[in-house]
């Protein structure tokens, strides 16, 4: 009777009532007395210093990069594993190239250094440049003189 | 924006099944606030672990006063820490109860006479709703303690008290 949108439309819409009738049940069900010291921001029974805002380490956001993008690749692996038997070699074969891809991936994210955890010591490279340095020096002559 | 909250002057068959429902949901998920000061916090660790276990009673220790339901002050209360506990105090969220457990958060323990650097009995700055003895209080003590408290809670009501 009804399309297979339309179910889904049902369920959504249940689930929200759900979770809406939670939430106004409890508003209307629960004591409401604030005075300003039970307002003021919790710092382990200490008065509060300082803003709440504090700044992120950005090595976060470099760790939870790596970790969606080979949390994707595990999230392929698992059907996999369950199905690969029945296929063969044909299976296995195909997802060695899978993970070699993605290997090769993993290897510039280990030699790029962003596995690291404590500040990475820069590197320098000498390379040598090849400028003539006796053509500035004699400029440099003429115009002091 | 308590809709229930201490508006009826009288109870009637409504009243009293909420009441029973609200209480029992009350008593049954007290969500307790980490707050171990001295050796009562060994015997309140002892009453959480696998032995004696209060976790079955529903309380479930969280680390922030604003989740949690019920605060164990357990331990030598100072002068220092009982403008602490008062903070922390007021920023639990209703409603709220308090279990002062052991000697020293009764009336100052064994430091009565001479502590001049601790309160004597935590009820100097917070109120307080069921006091356990004991130096310190075994775990089947605290857990007695917390079953009394259970039935005070069971007793409450939506109705508005009456001044007496």
């Amino acid at each position: 009777m009804l399309t297979e949108f339309g179910s889904i439309l049902a369920f959504l819409i249940v689930g929200a009532v759900f979770t809406a009738g939670g939430l106004i049940a409890s508003w209307l069900l629960r004591p409401h007395r604030p005075y300003p010291q039970k307002l003021t921001t919790y710092e382990c029974g200490e008065e509060p210093i300082g803003s709440a805002r504090v700044r992120f380490n950005i090595r976060f956001y470099v760790v939870a990069l790596i970790f969606l993008v080979f949390e994707v690749e595990v999230v392929f692996l698992f059907p996999w594993a369950l199905v690969f038997k029945q296929f063969g070699m044909f299976a296995f074969v195909e997802m060695l190239i899978f993970l070699g891809i993605l290997i090769v991936g993993y290897a510039y994210v280990w030699a790029k250094g962003d596995l690291e955890w404590d500040k990475p010591v820069p590197r320098f490279v000498n390379v040598d440049v090849k400028t003539v340095t006796s053509v500035f020096e004699e400029k440099e002559e003429k115009v002091l003189n | 924006m308590g809709l229930l909250d201490q508006k009826f002057e009288s109870s009637n068959i409504v009243i009293t099944s909420f009441d029973k429902l609200f209480n029992w949901a009350r008593l049954s998920s007290l969500w307790q606030m980490q707050f171990g000061l001295a050796c009562c916090a060994i015997e309140m660790m002892a009453a959480s672990a696998s032995n004696f276990d209060m976790m079955r009673f529903g309380v479930i220790p969280r680390a922030t006063p604003r989740q949690c339901d019920v605060m164990i002050v357990s331990g030598t209360v100072t002068l220092k820490m009982a403008s602490r506990i008062k903070r922390l105090y007021d920023q639990m969220s209703e409603p709220r109860y308090v279990i002062s457990m052991g000697s020293c958060s009764n009336c100052g323990g064994p430091y009565w006479e001479h502590g001049y650097h601790v309160l004597k009995g935590v009820d100097r700055v917070i109120p307080v709703d069921v006091y356990v003895p004991g130096c310190p209080p075994r775990p089947e003590a605290l857990i007695e303690g917390l079953i009394k408290l259970q039935e005070k809670i069971r007793n409450e009501s939506l109705a508005k008290k009456k001044a007496v």
